[in-house]
């Protein structure tokens, strides 16, 4: 769905260092709207960093982060705290907040960005709750009682909650068996079309990457090289090579060509 | 302005425009308890494409429209239904129009809520009774071998629990001798009985005071660090992967601990002993008058011989408790950061109660002994 308008996410010659590590030179990537777009590299490669970076979570050292046109490195702490009502995010151990049911947790964001009343409050967070195909009784269990794909499911309603246009995704999969894992891509699938999200996810899943990504970009040396799902397989650089055509990723190319 | 509308006769066109979004919601529910639907036997909606409809918006106008049909009102659409009114229809599918879900808060009944106290007060008894039991165990099989007395983790809990509280315990021993000191140099004076002074610090000192605030210090310090390392380790499930892996968390993580803290104790208690002397010293100088051999000879009258022990042996009882109660609320942590809170809290109160109390066992029995 390429369309002329703004992206919804662009970074620009992102430099991110730790002391003497530099994690990123010169970064650049691009999201267009309802896109869904993986973020794959190597274990230290910077991707957990590049989504900090991006959720305002970590100002970088060089470089830009456009959320909607607008540079989220120059805001101020009042405009950053505005722009998270456009994202919703999971992290990768999901990260609800222990102490509240799941429904609480929906409703936490709801609370601090909208002025809903009681009633308002209880059917959309419970509307999201059963979007995400949880039952009404695990919304008033605590995440200590959920299995852990009900986990992930608990926080992609908690990262719906304000009906955001674009969603960000530590590793929506990870620890999930397959069967469980493509239920979730499916889901994630569903809503994004129903919904019109776009979708930015780190991910190591292979079937994931398949399944759901139309662009994906890799972390190579501190930069990104980012293609289609088709391009981005035919890349000869050696790394993305043996990562799509390794032996485990050989079943899903030969099928897809 | 989130709606416009139209009355033709009996009915009311509504067109809705501009950005109907979750944080709009106030304003959108102000116009739409505005809107003139009294009398009105249809509804007309039109949504034009430029609306910015979300879920929460659309939530809102399936409502209105719900409000509407049970008051009676024909509600149709102009051109297509939006996509998020079927959305939520079909998730909300199988609950009927217009009743909230029914929350089952159970009643209060005084009898069986009683009964259950009573139990789960009993049943902690006995869990804390394992505890210490298992402990006891543990220490008495960790006793034949000097590796399993883990002598590396012993150490660090002396350093932590110990070395790092001394600046804190001299200063309040210091502080409270002053204090104590000074009321007493106070009532002593009217009666010309200021030796006496020197009697009240050294016997309150040695024989109470230092132990009890030693204690309660270190109850403070380092029984809810207790809970807390212990507690964080078990919502971490690193607790569940020592007993995976075969090496008995009881071992390595509360005998350290529990050596630990009664070694660390009765040493500060020592500390606070010679601080606390010290200050009344300094005070008995300055307020007194009094030269500072006068001050040693009375000291050496004061003190009965069992002065010192009688408070230096409470010390490793007082460490055994905080000890024990810091490490069995940490394992009690179960589920969720909140737990985790609420059992520090809890480690804290408990083991300074525990010290008070012993204390005046402990008074009681040097009484009838008449030491």
């Amino acid at each position: 769905m390429a369309n002329s308008s703004i992206p919804i996410i662009e970074v620009r010659g992102l430099v991110n260092r730790f002391g003497a590590q530099v994690v990123h030179d010169g970064l650049d990537m691009t999201v267009e709207p309802r896109e869904v777009f993986g973020i794959v590299g190597g274990s230290g490669s910077g991707k957990s960093v590049l989504l900090r970076s991006i959720l305002g979570l970590q100002r970088p050292q060089g470089g830009e982060v456009r959320l909607l046109g607008r540079d989220l490195t120059q805001m101020s702490a009042v405009e950053l705290k505005e722009v998270k009502a456009n994202y919703g995010v999971t992290f990768q151990q999901g990260a609800l907040f222990s102490a509240l049911t799941v429904l609480q947790n929906v409703q936490l964001p709801m609370l601090e960005h909208l002025h809903l009343t009681p009633h308002a409050l209880d059917e959309l967070a419970m509307l999201k709750v059963r979007l995400v195909g949880l039952s009404d009784e695990a919304a008033r269990k605590y995440p200590a009682q959920l299995s852990g794909g009900m986990i992930k499911r608990a926080a992609l309603a908690r990262a719906l909650a304000l009906d955001p246009p674009l969603l960000m995704l530590d590793e929506p999969t990870a620890g999930l068996d397959p069967i469980s894992a493509a239920a979730f891509d499916e889901l994630l699938m569903d809503l994004r079309e129903q919904l019109g999200l776009t979708v930015i996810m780190i991910t190591h899943d292979l079937d994931t990457i398949f399944r759901t990504c139309n662009r994906v970009g890799v972390i190579i040396d501190r930069k990104m090289t980012s293609d289609t799902l088709e391009g981005i397989t035919r890349n000869p650089h050696p790394w993305i090579q043996s990562y799509f055509h390794g032996e485990r990723a050989t079943r899903f190319v030969s099928h897809g060509t | 302005m989130y709606l416009s509308q139209r009355r033709n006769g009996d009915e009311l066109e509504v067109e809705l425009s501009g950005s109907w979004r979750g944080a709009e919601l106030p304003a959108i529910d102000a116009e739409i308890a505005a809107a003139p639907l009294a009398g009105a036997t249809k509804l007309r909606i039109v949504v034009p494409e430029s609306v910015q409809l979300d879920l929460a918006g659309a939530w809102r106008l399936r409502e209105w429209i719900e409000t509407a049909e049970h008051a009676g009102v024909t509600v149709q659409f102009a051109g297509a239904k939006p996509g998020q009114i079927d959305l939520i229809d079909s998730t909300f599918s199988d609950r009927r129009r217009g009743t909230p879900p029914t929350s089952s808060e159970p009643r209060f009944e005084p009898v069986s809520a009683l009964g259950r106290h009573v139990t789960r007060r009993w049943n902690s008894f006995k869990l804390a009774l394992d505890f210490i039991g298992r402990i006891t165990l543990t220490g008495l099989h960790a006793s034949t071998s000097w590796r399993r007395m883990r002598p590396t983790s012993i150490a660090r809990h002396l350093y932590e629990t110990g070395i790092t509280a001394i600046p804190i315990v001299s200063l309040i021993a210091f502080l409270i001798t002053l204090i104590i000191a000074y009321i007493a140099a106070q009532q002593a004076r009217q009666y010309g009985a200021e030796i006496f002074v020197v009697d009240i610090v050294t016997v309150g000192v040695l024989r109470e005071l230092a132990v009890l605030l030693t204690a309660i210090i270190v109850a403070g310090r380092s029984g809810s660090a207790f809970a807390a390392e212990i507690g964080a380790m078990k919502l971490n499930e690193e607790v569940d992967a020592l007993h995976a892996i075969g090496v008995p968390p009881h071992e390595v993580l509360i005998l350290p601990r529990v050596i630990g803290l009664v070694i660390a104790l009765p040493l500060l208690t020592v500390i606070a002993d010679f601080i606390g002397l010290t200050g009344g010293a300094l005070l008995c100088k300055w307020l007194l008058d009094m030269p500072l051999p006068l001050y040693l000879d009375r000291v050496q009258d004061a003190i009965a011989p069992t002065t010192f022990w009688v408070g230096i042996i409470k010390a490793p009882v007082f460490g055994l408790l905080i000890a024990l109660s810091g490490t069995y609320r940490g394992l009690q942590v179960r589920d969720s950061s909140r737990e985790l809170g609420r059992l520090t809290t809890m480690a804290v109160v408990q083991s300074i109660f525990l010290v008070i109390f012993a204390n005046a066992i402990f008074a009681v029995v040097f009484w009838q002994l008449d030491v």
